[in-house]
């Protein structure tokens, strides 16, 4: 939020170590988190409701990927199908052994580091667009696995349908009741991701995105580091595609194919890449785009076009629009949506004096 | 192998004929050497004298073809970086490998790095021993920060301070995993007279306060000669000379090496 620092003085390290250092800062999350929480979920209906559960579900993915990409400087174009690992291995336990969400969750998180992990063995040897290949072919050799092993994919559609979460007897059907079921995951994996990034772990993993030969001379496994990340990133990838299973009711490979990937590798970069608000900014617009492009050609379309034409440009229409915009994000500011929000803040840090 | 230390009369590193070729480059042949307890040892030579590699090879960076090389009593030749940083060697580098995107402060941090021990989970939650953890370290982190004058640029980005600057944090980040033997690679290269007499106090601060083992790397003669205790003469890639500055200095073989030879009988 837009704050001067001037008259709070830190007396200890743990103040200064903070995640909110500030009082206001600390006042403005509350307010963001009564909003949230509150606000939003008396005064909207389910349709946007469920959209903001779509953005929950991304930032989760989203966070996933950036603390890979963005952190460790490790690519990966294999996110989708971690995604698809946990939201199967959730399904199959959540409808073969009954599991409850609290299990399913972490469980399918845990599975999918545990492939995300085996995918990143390579990342030792080969960088950049190398890696990117290997995780391209992880993606379509998960994809594979999961489409032609009936056990897993449940039989011929390669769907499973998924139980609604249910919340001490208490079964999460509509979407007002899904949204803080998603919200709390959202925030845990937020706070966590910047508990990370503050911490041993996540110094190690910027290290090793800037300076490798440095950070193993100081004494960093950079092996390790790597795997570390890939698995930390795969888990958030993991419970990301629960989450998705949990929204729509049913797993299917089909919503964990390599557009998805790309499209969160376009939630980073946009966003900006090593940030943690810039996943999340990064995940509002990807999500967003399509839907607000769509509202306001439905709206505003049939002056230039008449309605029968209308729904048939409208789908092309809305890639041009979107893929426009994200070339002209990348070139006003290439270090994302966060640096935007950081540029805003500081030009009013001074405001209205600024010099 | 640990009571050679203790009774070895604190030889802190010692290399035993160690060779190193990349190809056919005869990088490194045949060079022993022991670095004292306590004292400033240099290392001095021309341009592709192998003096770098011969870090490079102590740091684990490269592992030798042949000798061996043992910190106090730990042999050490094929031991990975990471874990020789761990056994208490820090070291910096000719060309500045600072983390650039991160404040000083992390970068010192990261200098800890090897003696914290918060596991992912904790790191996540950031509660108790990890956040005591972080703390304690920050506060170690912060002597240093004295210690080098840092204080303003605690929160600055490492890639954004002039270059001064920049050498000194990369000490200060050596510094931070509280080593017990410091390899410096050239630390007062491409710095103003103002700058290496700065740089030079902090060295001798760091040998004679902390009692750290100093192994450097220098091309400033004056420099050398003024505070190293030991030094090695190396040509390509053989040890040419060993001795205190005065012997280095007046060694016949030493002056050839720099100058070149000559017709003439008498060079000195």
């Amino acid at each position: 939020m837009f704050h001067r620092e001037s008259g709070y003085f830190k007396t200890t390290y743990q103040a200064d170590m903070g995640l909110y250092p500030l009082p206001i800062a600390r006042y403005a999350i509350v307010a963001i988190a009564a909003l949230f929480f509150i606000l939003l979920p008396a005064v909207l209906d389910g349709y946007y409701l469920s959209i903001i559960n779509l953005v929950a579900i991304a930032i989760v993915g989203a966070l996933g990927l950036n603390i890979l990409v963005g952190f460790t400087g490790q690519i990966s174009i294999g996110h989708a199908a971690f995604m698809s690992v946990g939201a199967y291995t959730a399904a199959n336990l959540a409808t073969k052994l009954d599991l409850p969400f609290w299990l399913t969750l972490p469980a399918g998180g845990a599975m999918a580091a545990f492939i995300g992990i085996l995918v990143g063995i390579p990342s030792l040897r080969i960088k950049g667009l190398y890696l990117a290949i290997a995780t391209l072919a992880a993606q379509f050799i998960i994809e594979w696995i999961i489409n032609h092993t009936p056990t897993i994919s449940g039989g011929v559609a390669a769907s499973i349908e998924m139980p609604r979460p249910n919340f001490f007897g208490m079964e999460l059907a509509t979407q007002a009741e899904l949204y803080y079921f998603l919200m709390v995951i959202a925030v845990i994996a937020i706070v966590g991701a910047l508990n990370l990034i503050r911490s041993r772990i996540g110094r190690s993993f910027i290290a090793i995105r800037d300076q490798e030969i440095a950070a193993e001379i100081i004494g960093i496994n950079v092996f390790k580091t790597k795997l570390i990340a890939f698995g930390i990133s795969s888990f958030y990838a993991g419970v990301c595609g629960v989450m998705y299973t949990y929204y729509l009711g049913v797993a299917n490979y089909e919503n964990f194919q390599l557009i998805t990937s790309i499209d969160y590798l376009a939630m980073v970069i946009i966003g900006g890449l090593g940030s943690v608000l810039g996943s999340i900014f990064g995940a509002i617009f990807i999500t967003m785009l399509p839907i607000v492009i769509r509202l306001l050609m439905e709206t505003f379309g049939s002056i230039f076009i008449d309605d029968a034409a209308l729904a048939q440009v409208i789908a092309q229409f809305r890639l041009i629009i979107f893929g426009g915009l994200i070339i002209l994000f990348l070139v006003v500011e290439p270090d994302g949506l966060a640096k935007l929000w950081q540029n805003i803040r500081n030009y009013f840090r001074f405001w209205p004096f600024s010099y | 192998m640990n009571d050679t230390a203790g009774s070895g009369g604190g030889v802190k590193l010692k290399i035993d004929g160690v060779a190193k070729n990349f190809g056919g480059v005869r990088a490194v042949s045949g060079v022993s050497a022991e670095v004292q307890e306590g004292e400033i040892f240099a290392i001095i030579g021309p341009n592709g004298a192998g003096k770098t590699t011969m870090l490079n090879m102590i740091s684990g960076f490269y592992h030798p073809d042949d000798g061996s090389i043992s910190f106090e009593g730990t042999n050490i030749t094929e031991t990975k970086p990471s874990e020789i940083a761990a056994l208490g060697i820090a070291r910096t580098f000719q060309n500045i490998a600072l983390f650039r995107g991160l404040s000083v402060l992390d970068n010192l941090m990261l200098g800890r790095n090897v003696l914290m021990k918060t596991g992912v989970l904790s790191a996540f939650m950031y509660w108790g021993p990890a956040q005591r953890e972080e703390v304690e370290h920050r506060a170690r982190c912060e002597e240093i920060i004295d210690f080098l004058k840092l204080n303003d640029l605690r929160k600055t980005p490492a890639g954004a301070l002039a270059y001064g600057l920049q050498k000194r944090v990369e000490l200060g980040r050596a510094l931070a995993a509280e080593p017990r033997l410091l390899l410096l690679d050239e630390p007062m290269a491409g710095m103003n007279q103002e700058e290496k007499e700065d740089m030079v106090r902090y060295v001798l601060d760091v040998n004679q306060e902390w009692g750290t083992t100093i192994a450097l790397i220098e091309h400033d003669m004056g420099v050398v000669m003024d505070i190293s205790d030991h030094v090695m003469v190396m040509d390509m890639g053989e040890k040419i000379s060993q001795g205190t500055p005065d012997a280095v200095r007046a060694d016949p073989k030493v002056i050839e090496a720099y100058l070149g030879t000559t017709d003439h009988k008498e060079v000195a």
